[in-house]
């Protein structure tokens, strides 16, 4: 028989630790749903999303019951829709965004993701059409998620794009005002775009994928918090092989229903994602597990070292105990979606430079974090562009979902409910990158991109 | 398949009887069963067989699930791979 305490433990991290498979995603290709009439476009659209993911929820729920572990979100990525509509105008992408966000409803998952656009270099005329669309469809839709590539290692930074995303994110907190600008938690800038990732805003279905797969993403910051707490006093080999023994353990669940949700649905199991997701709930919090190292509170010196060191052993771990692993794996640090963060960015511990440089160490970037309503669109294109820099000189995937939250400024709180959770709005500097950002243009790609 | 029965909660008599009457009135064959005290609480560990089970996996995880809440201990059947995956290489 297995062991009784293995199995204690096992039950002790889903009941009291909120272990949890955070995320079930299927990706769905679009590509075979091509049209010239925008009506049949949106028509095979639905029906291919509807039709693929028609048990999604179901299995998941009966893999809930059977394993006893909760599966938190039910997802479908999509190919990125600036390809599949190409052809379609300003107006057609916002009745496209309509189509996924019923597609969605009708399935009972929370999000779809996939109205994005590959920009890194420059816009087709469909990603441009979509790029404009993106403050009305954010606005029109619940459940619709975007993402922008605007940067990649090889291709260098799009700063034309950068700009325009500024702009497009002020426009979207305008547009849902009534709601603390909630669109911007839809939206998210990345520079290396991973083709595989089940979380969002960020899931697109790439178009190397297959016609459809399983992704699954993991989760456990309470998990691995308890467990450096009973560790206790350790040096850091202890502390990083603590971490990795519980990654491990961890991510073998999220195979083992990755593999099962992929056999039961009839589609190819794709990726794990190494993830550690935070929640805006007691004990699901990444920045505690950096306070349970040692630090006063996430944000002050030592930060980025302590993060550092969970990101590589999380990796470290996780590895071994699946058998692809993808999308971004690694730790995330969204604000308003961890308890900690909150805390630290509401005392003043968290600063904005901090979490940038938070950001170089670990996935995914400055994530779910609220600035002042008045904050031009230039100073967030130089938010944009010093972020996804971080991304392309280090060959790493890295984002910004940043929220300008109308009418409020430095000092006030924002809300949006459920597991995007709430943030006070972080200061940033007053002095202007205008004259910059408005040069225009590409970056160039960094050297070390011609490894041929 | 198997599942594994856990029984968490304060220490009281009955516990075992309650479990076992459970599992023979949904067909599940008990093959093993242990318990211990561990961080305060009394916690017992079941191993049966499902393959005779009278209702679905669901209805009977369910239905377990509320009789010991009716009497004051948690009980949660959970298939044994999750156990297998974590804790096997």
């Amino acid at each position: 028989m297995l062991n009784t305490q293995d199995i204690l433990e096992t039950v002790r991290m889903i009941r009291e630790e909120n272990l949890d498979i955070r995320t079930v995603t299927m990706g769905i290709s679009l590509f075979d749903c091509i049209s010239d009439d925008p009506s049949r476009l949106e028509a095979k659209i639905y029906d291919k999303i509807t039709n693929s993911a028609r048990n999604l929820v179901r299995v998941c729920e009966e893999l809930e019951k059977t394993y006893g572990i909760p599966i938190v979100n039910k997802r479908i990525s999509v190919t990125p829709i600036s390809y599949v509509g190409s052809g379609l105008s300003e107006s057609g992408f916002v009745r496209l965004a309509k189509v996924l966000d019923r597609a969605a409803k009708d399935l009972g998952v929370n999000f779809i993701g996939g109205y994005s656009a590959h920009v890194q270099k420059g816009a087709i005329k469909g990603a441009s059409a979509l790029i404009e669309s993106i403050p009305e469809a954010m606005t029109e839709t619940e459940r619709v998620c975007s993402s922008i590539n605007v940067a990649t290692t090889k291709a260098g930074i799009n700063m034309d794009a950068v700009k325009r995303m500024g702009e497009i994110i002020k426009d979207t907190a305008y547009m849902t005002r009534d709601r603390d600008s909630i669109g911007c938690a839809k939206l998210v800038v990345f520079a290396n775009i991973p083709e595989d990732n089940p979380f969002m805003a960020g899931a697109v279905h790439g178009i190397g994928e297959p016609d459809t797969v399983i992704n699954v993403g993991v989760s456990g910051p309470g998990v691995v918090a308890a467990a450096i707490k009973e560790v206790g006093q350790c040096d850091f080999s202890v502390l990083a092989e603590t971490v990795k023994k519980i990654a491990f353990k961890i991510t073998r669940v999220g195979q083992l229903i990755a593999s099962e949700a992929a056999s039961r649905l009839g589609v190819p199991y794709g990726i794990v994602d190494l993830s550690l997701a935070p929640t805006p709930a007691a004990g699901d919090s990444v920045a505690e597990i950096l306070e349970n190292m040692g630090l006063e509170c996430a944000g002050t010196h030592g930060t980025t070292a302590a993060l550092a060191l969970l990101n590589d052993a999380v990796k470290k771990g996780g590895v071994m105990a699946t058998n692809h692993v993808g999308g971004l794996s690694g730790a995330f640090i969204p604000v308003s979606e961890d308890r900690g963060m909150i805390a630290a960015a509401k005392s003043g511990a968290l600063t904005i430079e901090k979490l940038e440089a938070m950001t170089a160490v670990c996935s995914v970037g400055l994530d779910m974090f609220a600035v002042p309503g008045d904050t031009s669109a230039a100073t967030i294109s130089g938010i944009i562009a010093d972020e996804i820099s971080i991304g392309v000189i280090n060959n790493k995937t890295t984002a910004v979902r940043v929220i300008p939250v109308h009418g409020k400024t430095v000092g006030d709180f924002c809300e949006f409910g459920g597991l995007l959770g709430y943030a006070p709005i972080m200061k940033l500097h007053a002095e202007s990158c205008e004259a910059f950002i408005n040069r225009g243009g590409r970056i160039p790609a960094p050297i070390h991109s011609l490894k041929n | 398949m198997k599942a594994v029965i856990t029984v968490t909660g304060k220490d009281k008599v009955g516990i075992i009887a309650l479990t076992s009457a459970e599992c023979a009135k949904y067909g599940a064959n008990i093959v093993d069963i242990s318990q211990t005290v561990m961080k305060e609480y009394f916690a017992m560990i079941m191993l049966v067989e499902l393959s005779g089970l009278k209702c679905d996996f669901a209805a009977f995880a369910d239905c377990i699930q509320k009789t010991g809440l009716e009497n004051g201990v948690d009980i949660r059947v959970m298939h044994e791979d999750i156990f297998n995956s974590m804790h096997r290489i």
